[in-house]
């Protein structure tokens, strides 16, 4: 087969065709540390690219696959717990001192085998019932690491699990914990829009879409299903590890209820549609969770209502824009573009 | 030599080699509560060999078509296909063998476009559905998309998304997805409703101009669309098969047009 081959030139096409928007975005975030002091840039944005990548976990069953699964914080955790199990920590009784090149590929492993037992349990079942089941699976695994103390120190956790100092950097440093966060939060972004387009994710979405269909066609649906979730995990745990590094503990508190379905408010909030709306979902909810204390207290409210400002900004959101912030985004432009003229292009856009 | 017409000379070569069944039927009934839908149905179809189900509506064809697919599994018999026995196979399992259907009430991807729609059936009669690398323009299996597309006359709407189609594009659409990769035997479940006389004669000429090699029964009300395109006709009637026999036996047969055509030329 003779194809025409593309012009020769120096710049691929899709550096080309990147949106103005992206590289903004990208630019600023580089320059991040330039700009916004180290509270900034650990805790507020650090934080929101661990949930983010959590959510993005999330996002990709729910938004390509459509299963809502609500373990993907108990995966996170998983692989928390493994890098303080198999790596360092203050409780010298259970943890071995694997160096790091070994205990974080484990750690993601172990929990994308986790995910996939949750995912052969979850995928035979359809809507409600994905929700119970992991729903189920995340409280099960809250108990059984605060009840289990062989393995997961039950009730305290760990403490003093703290990164390894790669290349003589400390990277619990606010600076370089930024950019480890940044670049894992990046990547796992890119790769879910790259995979959403591959065989494998447009078979996903066929899936979502059409199941009856997509077996007609030589698919097995079930197996894709729980591939997704394998898939997915990979992310989360990622995230997990990021998560126990920064706050240099795990305890069952990590995957508690409240934090699992927190994951589902961030999800929801920034939007299931595009793989960017965790990342602004969990964002929001940092900022909210960050600053809604000296909000109450300044209104004269005690400051650990906290809870109730998530909660009624979960409300305005799943209210006027069930797709998520996301959403309202996509209305405000396309009623942009509506009020132009269509004779003249010109009278919308100011 | 296109891809195609390699795929063409070799499932030709195949089909003249197997003299067996395509399609074996033995005893299939299926029952939904009380109702039997199917009721001892047997049936053998050629390699290669077209044939037509003619029926009243409720007379079990699309069930008939459903348990051959795998959609549902027989109450009781045995579904044979290319000499395996299937019966209990699911629905991926036969499609990899070479089975395809398409749907009565279009069954298509809306969110996505005429192109994944078919890159997809082709992506799933092959190895790699659970790649995570891109395709590019010029992979085999995009091209050989590409050429479905403009087999069934879609080639201008490739990017459209299906929920733009007309319907009658959709219907094109779904033919396409039941001739992705190498097809051995298709199920086609009225493939004409709906469509208007140039879009029946389009449909004819598809079905008519398919490598001999591939067989097929189609299930269709319109008797001038049949009759065409197929070698034998066999009759449904409250989820039995009464008669078989060539499209000019049953155009003439004094049941079958008291039955099925309400007794029109009497």
């Amino acid at each position: 087969m003779a194809g025409k081959a593309r012009p020769a030139s120096d710049v691929p096409a899709w550096l080309v065709g990147m949106p103005l928007s992206y590289w903004v975005v990208g630019i600023v975030l580089l320059f991040m540390p330039v700009l916004a002091n180290d509270f900034v840039l650990f805790q507020i944005l650090g934080w929101s690219f661990i949930l983010g990548m959590i959510a993005l976990s999330l996002m990709f069953l729910g938004g390509y696959g459509g299963m809502v699964s609500l373990a993907q914080m108990s995966i996170a955790a998983l692989a928390g717990y493994m890098v303080a199990i198999l790596g360092t920590s203050g409780v010298q009784a259970i943890s071995l001192h694997w160096p790091w090149w070994l205990y974080v590929p484990v750690a993601i492993i172990v929990a994308a085998i986790f995910a996939t037992m949750i995912g052969a349990l979850a995928v035979r079942t359809e809507g409600i019932y994905t929700i119970m089941i992991t729903l189920a699976i995340a409280a099960a695994f809250f108990y059984f690491t605060r009840q289990n103390y062989t393995i997961f120190n039950g009730y305290s956790g760990f403490a003093n699990v703290v990164p390894p100092e790669l290349f003589g950097i400390n990277w619990r440093r606010p600076i370089p914990f930024y950019y480890l966060a940044l670049f894992c939060a990046a990547i796992s972004y890119l790769v879910v829009v790259y995979v959403s387009r591959s065989p494998f994710g447009l078979a996903l979405q066929g899936v979502r879409d059409n199941p009856r269909r997509m077996a007609a066609l030589g698919f097995n649906v079930v197996m894709h299903r729980v591939v997704a979730y394998t898939f997915a995990s990979v992310i989360a745990a990622v995230a997990g590890i990021l998560l126990v590094w920064q706050n240099a503990q795990i305890s069952p508190g990590t995957a508690g209820l409240p934090a699992v379905i927190d994951i589902l408010v961030i999800a929801i909030v920034g939007g299931l549609a595009r793989p960017i709306g965790p990342f602004i979902g969990a964002l929001i909810y940092v900022l909210l969770r960050t600053f809604s204390p000296d909000v109450l207290l300044t209104l004269g409210l005690p400051g650990d209502r906290f809870k109730l400002m998530i909660g009624l900004g979960f409300l305005a959101v799943v209210y006027w824009s069930p797709d998520g912030v996301l959403g309202l985004w996509d209305r405000w432009r396309t009623h942009r573009r509506k009020a132009a003229d269509p004779l003249t292009g010109q009278g919308g856009a100011p | 030599m296109s891809l195609l017409e390699a795929r063409r000379n070799i499932g030709d070569m195949l089909g003249a080699a197997g003299t067996g069944n395509a399609l074996e039927l033995r005893g299939v009934t299926r029952m939904f509560g009380a109702l039997a839908a199917l009721t001892d149905v047997t049936l053998s179809v050629k390699s290669g060999e077209r044939r037509a189900v003619l029926g009243s509506n409720g007379a079990g064809k699309t069930t008939l078509f459903n348990c051959v697919t795998g959609d549902f599994l027989p109450t009781s018999g045995t579904i044979r296909l290319f000499g395996e026995d299937v019966t209990k196979f699911p629905p991926y399992e036969r499609i990899r063998r070479g089975l395809r259907r398409t749907y009565q009430i279009s069954l298509l991807f809306n969110g996505l476009s005429v192109l994944d729609n078919v890159y997809l059936a082709c992506r799933g009669v092959s190895r790699g559905r659970y790649s995570l690398i891109r395709p590019r323009r010029n992979d085999a299996l995009m091209q050989s998309a590409f050429e479905l597309i403009e087999a069934v006359h879609l080639g201008e709407v490739a990017e459209t998304k299906v929920a733009e189609l007309s319907y009658g594009q959709q219907r094109q659409l779904e033919i396409a997805l039941a001739l992705a990769g190498a097809p051995r035997f298709i199920l086609f479940d009225e493939p004409a409703a709906g469509l208007s006389p140039t879009e029946r004669s389009e449909l004819v000429q598809i079905l008519t101009s398919l490598p001999r090699h591939i067989g097929y029964i189609i299930i269709e009300h319109d008797m001038d669309v049949a009759l065409r395109v197929a070698d034998s006709v066999s009759m449904m009637h409250n989820g039995r098969i009464f008669k078989e026999g060539l499209p000019s036996e049953i155009e003439n047969d004094p049941e079958v047009q008291q039955l099925y055509l309400g007794g029109g030329h009497g």
